[in-house]
């Protein structure tokens, strides 16, 4: 979590710096959730797929962080080739499956993924995380239901972080307990603390092991909070309370658990500094340095990856046409 | 050699898709137990079992999204949408991801799925049945857009869209399920690229797609009859689009028309236009000219709704408008 902190701290850095454009959704506060859930499945063979604020899911699944950083630098290296920025971030090789910017749209592609995988009878299942947002999207509930009908292996996460951009949860949905929208789809789910890391995992293995063990889906509702804006853009001061930030900055999940180390004598305060430095210069000395490093994508490659670059030519032709 | 109807050619192209890959699986409303609203996947669900051959809810963008999930897995899913007109809900998912994830993935996921659909005007459906959308699709780059015109086109091309690693938007149309033509026995695809000229002509080129092809060739045989040698081109793939195929003829018999059952407004008739004014307007001898649908929602009156399409009166008529005898 230390690492996933200092990372989006430093592409934060950078944006400021002007090197990483576009829009730019940080995690910082939210670490506990993906960190505790991929802990828990088996990253690299589930698949994993969510919403546009998505560069730890992706690292977490195994993405490198040099090549996520990269991408957020729009270099040739990042890890989709410069041509997804932030929001956009793909890593096939360990089954990481984007991040998507149009809010709600993910769930029926987990759902599709989750399909493949019950047809081919592997013991894979979709992970799907997405806002509480994202739970109003039309998308919501047709995939709830067909993966529910279909008992397809797929695990909802839900991460409750009380704000659709800047409309705060009671503003914008009639249920505000997200877990018990899936009861409408005779879906288990449950709610949980998404601050303490153990909570997320325990939580989360129970979770993962209904959805392997080929009971159908499950929504599992995680209670967060970003501590930063929703984008670089948004200051929070428009719709939250400097009392409110406060109050969440207190359970922010890094601190739980560290204290939750220190009091069990696992680590003290020269552990967690020696840490954080050590994550801090494998950050400057691999990750940025990397996507500093990196060339840009070739302006003679604009057109690549529109379509199959090496189509076979039975089914795409051009048809041979008998012209005098 | 079997005389098959279009519905058949699409059918047995399922069937012998689905016995070749196990990648491939069919979705859609009604297209199991049922067979298809047009009964293009009639006994599919028998022979294959309901894992292969599945019955979707009623919610286009969802179904449509997860046979894009799938196909991001490897599999090779063909969806069914009963009309065009449904499609546009699942847009977002069609043009926001299925056209965009391999190019914002930097070509490292691609999603080899294909989504078939009825877009015409036919039997009084009205406007909420008788959409004709293949512009939209056309101006989404990342898809490819086939109108397979035939069986014979149709068979070949949806087992080619099968095969293919592009998503495929495959647009049919409600007047052509009960054509009928000869299609070989033997296994065969047919290009989704590549406009076809399927009748050769001298003095004019008719440029048609989908039904409105065949509007053109029935044009073609009535201008022979007034001494005009009309060529005719099937454009087959909307997206590419085939703009050789089409200046070569334009540069061979310097006059051309475009007949669409569309309505005109940003469609793919202005497109073939513009490509006719960019690349060949120095060989024109004559105004082109475009034969479209009126700009108007489809209406259910009989009477209405055939003055709202053109036929081949107005195609021919057309033609002679550009051949400067009316």
């Amino acid at each position: 979590m230390i690492f996933y902190r200092r990372f989006e701290e430093r592409a934060f850095e950078a944006y400021m710096e002007h090197k990483i454009g576009g829009f730019l959704h940080l995690y910082i506060g939210q670490e506990a959730v993906a960190t505790g859930v991929l802990e828990m499945a088996r990253p690299g063979h589930d698949w994993v797929i969510t919403g546009y604020r998505d560069h730890i899911h992706a690292i977490k699944t195994g993405a490198p962080a040099r090549e996520v950083m990269a991408e957020l630098y729009g270099k040739e290296t990042g890890s989709s080739r410069g041509r997804g920025g932030s929001m956009h971030i793909f890593d096939p090789t360990v089954h990481f499956m984007g991040g998507y910017a149009l809010v709600g749209q993910p769930f029926p592609l987990a759902a599709g993924l989750a399909l493949a995988a019950k047809y081919r009878k592997t013991d894979q299942i979709a992970i799907c995380f997405l806002g509480d947002g994202a739970n109003n999207q039309g998308t919501f509930h047709e995939t709830m239901n067909m993966a529910s009908l279909w008992k397809l292996p797929v695990l909802f996460v839900c991460e409750n972080n009380l704000y659709a951009i800047g409309t705060r949860i009671n503003r914008s949905t009639a249920v505000v307990d997200q877990y018990k929208r899936a009861c409408a789809y005779d879906m288990p789910a449950s709610q949980h603390d998404g601050m303490d890391i153990e909570v997320v995992m325990e939580a989360a293995k129970k979770a993962i092991d209904h959805v392997r063990g080929g009971h159908g889906p499950y929504f599992i509702e995680y209670l967060t909070y970003r501590l930063r804006g929703h984008s670089m853009s948004d200051k929070t001061a428009a719709y939250r309370s400097k009392e409110e930030e406060q109050q969440w900055a207190q359970r922010d999940p890094i601190r739980i658990y560290g204290d939750k180390l220190k009091s069990r004598g696992t680590l003290d305060d020269a552990g967690i500094k020696a840490i954080e430095q050590s994550v801090h210069d494998e950050i400057e000395n691999d990750v940025v340095k990397f996507a500093e490093e990196s060339p840009e994508p070739r302006v003679e490659d604009l057109n690549k990856y529109v379509l199959d670059d090496n189509p076979d030519p039975r089914w795409i032709g051009p048809l041979q046409n008998t012209y005098e | 050699m079997a005389e098959l109807m279009y519905w058949e050619a699409i059918r047995r192209a399922h069937d012998e898709e689905l016995a070749a890959d196990p990648n491939v699986i069919v979705m859609g409303e009604d297209v199991g137990l049922v067979g298809g609203t047009y009964k293009a996947t009639s006994g599919l669900y028998q022979k294959y079992g309901a894992e292969r051959v599945i019955d979707t809810p009623i919610s286009e963008n969802s179904f449509t999204g997860i046979g894009i999930g799938a196909a991001m897995a490897g599999l090779r899913p063909i969806v069914e949408i009963m009309s065009i007109n449904f499609a546009l809900l699942a847009l977002d998912v069609l043009i926001n991801a299925a056209a965009k994830i391999r190019y914002m993935s930097g070509g490292r996921v691609q999603v080899p799925f294909v989504m078939r659909t009825p877009g015409g005007t036919a039997h009084q459906l009205a406007a909420q049945h008788s959409a004709r959308l293949a512009r939209l699709f056309m101006s989404t780059s990342g898809l490819r857009v086939v109108t397979p015109r035939s069986p014979l086109d149709a068979y070949g091309m949806l087992r080619s869209a099968v095969r293919c690693n592009d998503p495929v938007i495959f647009i049919e149309h409600e007047r052509m399920y009960n054509l009928k033509e000869d299609v070989p026995d033997k296994e065969f695809f047919r290009p989704l690229e590549g406009a076809e000229i399927v009748r050769k002509g001298t003095d004019i080129t008719l440029i048609g797609y989908n039904f409105s092809f065949h509007l053109c060739m029935q044009a073609a045989e009535k201008l022979a009859k007034d001494g005009i040698s009309a060529e005719v081109i099937d454009l087959r793939s909307l997206k590419p689009l085939d703009r050789e195929t089409i200046r070569r003829s334009v540069e061979k018999t310097h006059r051309v028309l475009v007949a669409e059952e569309d309505e005109a407004s940003v469609g793919v008739g202005s497109e073939v236009m513009a490509t006719v004014i960019e690349e060949c307007f120095f060989a024109l001898d004559a105004q082109p000219v475009r034969v479209y649908a009126a700009d108007v929602p489809v209406p259910y009156a009989a009477n209405l709704e055939k003055v709202a399409i053109p036929d081949v009166d107005d195609v021919y008529r057309g033609a002679l408008k550009v051949m400067g005898r009316i």
